[in-house]
């Protein structure tokens, strides 16, 4: 079992939480006790951002976080010196979640190693579907770190069932159609991909997309496995509110 | 080789939410575009409204200068014009026969987005463009083009707000809308099967001129020559030609301003590969992957990135480009005004000023053809504040 399935799995009855933060965010200065927050306060799986200019799967409040990170100078290659400095620090599992062309430059299994020496044991590319993504789920592979499956509303069962041939850790459900950040009610369609997927695939399921609290998911008639949240984190941050105090709202409701 | 690409470049790297409308836009071009009828609506569409075919014109006065025959493709005499519009009424009706109710689609100059406005309007179907907040400023008249064909313009205003951006919020709204809406892609590049599909509906105008230059002279051109922003209006050209190996393929990349090192929109010249709006193809990024802002006179030309089937042309050295600044632009666009009467886009007077700067590249009595692929019009703010001509 990859060691971010063991995360989610051992939460047993409760959802397993993971919180988004964007590299950098809000300062690099003050990113890194952002992250110790978050691990300090019940973060299963931390999913650190690796910003890029052009991000089509994001919404504004992702867009704009990215945009002031590398207005800061972030980058990939910082991130991992920065990441393998703090290697053994945190408690929760670690992924990195970032669009394809900064991995390209950077060169797939020269990041695959590097990340594996900085302790990551996924990475989530939001613009990479299976007909693309062989090359770089190989060079990830070789290092132990798990390509994680992105499936949504429009994701036939057919299409889960090629993803669920390679999928490893967890598989995220996109809960709108849409990009992140959304705010508002889980549609009902959220519940049918959750069974649909339920259905396909072994690994745990984790919810995310717009979502601002455990509350919403908990009303859904098919429970996922664990819940991502970024934008609204990201959002509480930049008001001026520590992490930590997020993940106490998140979690009490 | 691997589907949706061309050599080593093209693929689709999207969100897999837009997999299905992508997968679905595929399927339509192999079920529905061959089919009888779709040829002849489509071709009674690009005939009796959109003005086509369009004339291949002698320049008897530049052939004299250049010491070889220039002839122009005509497509600023198209509807809504440039070449657009062969594009976007193939698309639109595509979205017709595949049930959809609605277009969206970026715009950079606002050329494609007045073309796809007119193609909505004229099948019936809604229209939404969205539009870099910067090039809204630029390109007033073309806004107002847009909106009074029944368009909903929407302003972007994140990144440099330009026409990589406005691409990045059609690409969201697409996400939201897929049910009802098509993705009118403007240009040869994108996802796969964009960069296939836009080739197939812009060839009508090389094979146009294939055809023309066989009545008129009993032979194939030794060179054709086109501007290179995304690049359709140069695919559209060179694909009918590129089994002829005597026929040279000329692109022509925008190269900014000029001097070394300042931004510019030539990324076959002076980019890296790269992954950008859903396809491997040829980039200006830094050494991390981060997209660099493009700069062009013409706003038609700005953009970072460029048609994957382009970047394989290039690779394989099937085609060769070039590059023309703006003050060579800008100078190819008054020549052409004086000497054969033509105001062109400041598109295609890229492609027009490489022929002029380097006449010695194409052989003395020879043929030349340069893909005129927009008029002048619209860029008449720019030229007059450009060459200082406050009494025009």
């Amino acid at each position: 079992m990859h060691s971010l399935e063991q995360k989610i799995r051992a939460t047993q009855s409760r959802f397993a939480l993971i919180p988004y933060i964007t590299a950098g965010f809000p300062t690099r200065a003050t990113f890194w006790q952002q992250v110790e927050e978050l691990d300090a306060h019940g973060a299963d799986i931390i999913e650190i951002g690796v910003p890029f200019s052009d991000p089509v799967a994001d919404g504004p409040v992702v867009e704009d976080a990215a945009r002031r990170a590398l207005a800061e100078g972030m980058s990939l290659e910082l991130l991992l010196s920065e990441l393998g400095a703090r290697k053994h620090s945190l408690r929760a599992g670690l992924v990195l979640m970032g669009y394809m062309n900064p991995f390209l430059q950077y060169g797939l299994e020269r990041f695959a190693r590097d990340a594996a020496a900085a302790g990551v044991q996924g990475c989530i590319v939001p613009d990479l579907p299976y007909e693309e993504a062989e090359e770089f789920r190989l060079a990830l592979r070789a290092q132990g770190i798990a390509l994680i499956t992105l499936v949504g509303q429009n994701t036939s069962e057919e299409r889960m069932r090629l993803y669920a041939t390679v999928s490893e850790g967890y598989v995220y459900v996109v809960s709108v159609m849409g990009t992140t950040g959304g705010k508002g009610s889980l549609p009902a369609a959220a519940a049918e991909t959750l069974a649909r997927a339920r259905k396909v695939f072994t690994v745990p399921l984790a919810l995310g997309f717009g979502l601002e609290k455990t509350s919403q998911v908990a009303a859904l008639p098919v429970l996922p496995d664990a819940v991502v949240f970024g934008s609204a984190l990201l959002r509480h941050i930049d008001a001026g509110n520590s992490a930590a105090s997020f993940m106490q709202n998140f979690v009490n409701n | 080789m691997k589907k949706g690409y061309f050599g080593d470049f093209g693929g689709c790297f999207v969100p897999e939410l837009l997999m299905p409308p992508l997968l679905e836009v595929e399927e339509a071009m192999q079920k529905i575009m061959p089919t009888a009828q779709f040829r002849a609506e489509l071709d009674d569409l690009l005939h009796s409204y959109a003005g086509r075919e369009t004339p291949l014109t002698l320049c008897p006065n530049l052939s004299q200068k250049l010491g070889f025959t220039l002839r122009l493709k005509r497509e600023d005499l198209l509807h809504t014009g440039a070449h657009k519009i062969n594009n976007t009424l193939g698309q639109a009706l595509l979205a017709k026969y595949m049930g959809k109710s609605a277009l969206v689609a970026e715009t950079g100059a606002g050329q494609h987005g007045v073309a796809t406005a007119a193609a909505a309007a004229r099948l019936g179907l809604q229209c939404t463009i969205f539009m870099g907040a910067d090039d809204v400023t630029r390109q007033a008249s073309n806004v107002c083009r847009m909106r009074l064909l029944g368009a909903k313009v929407h302003p972007v205003h994140s990144g440099t707000r330009t026409l990589k951006d406005a691409i990045n919020e059609a690409l969201r709204f697409w996400i939201r809308s897929q049910e009802s809406t098509h993705y009118c892609f403007g240009t040869a590049a994108g996802p796969h099967p964009f960069p296939t599909l836009v080739r197939e509906f812009q060839s009508v105008l090389g094979q146009e001129t294939r055809k023309q230059m066989l009545a008129a002279t009993g032979r194939l051109p030794d060179a054709v020559v086109a501007a290179v922003g995304g690049g359709s209006n140069a695919i559209g050209m060179f694909a009918p030609f590129i089994h002829d190996p005597e026929v040279r393929l000329v692109g022509v990349e925008a190269a900014g301003t000029g001097e070394a090192g300042c931004y510019n929109s030539a990324p076959l010249n002076l980019g890296t590969d790269g992954v950008l709006h859903g396809n491997f193809t040829k980039l200006l990024q830094t050494a991390d992957g981060q997209i660099e802002p493009s700069h062009s006179v013409s706003a038609g030309l700005d953009y970072p990135g460029v048609g994957p089937e382009h970047a394989y042309l290039h690779a394989t050295g099937r085609a060769e480009y070039g590059m023309a600044n703006d003050a060579q632009a800008l100078n190819a666009f008054q020549v052409l005004c004086h000497t054969e009467g033509i105001l062109p886009a400041l598109e295609s007077s890229h492609a027009l000023a490489y022929v002029l700067e380097h006449p010695q590249a194409f052989p003395a009595g020879g043929e030349v053809v340069v893909n005129l692929s927009g008029r002048g019009d619209k860029d008449m703010d720019i030229v007059r504040h450009a060459l200082s001509l406050e009494d025009l």
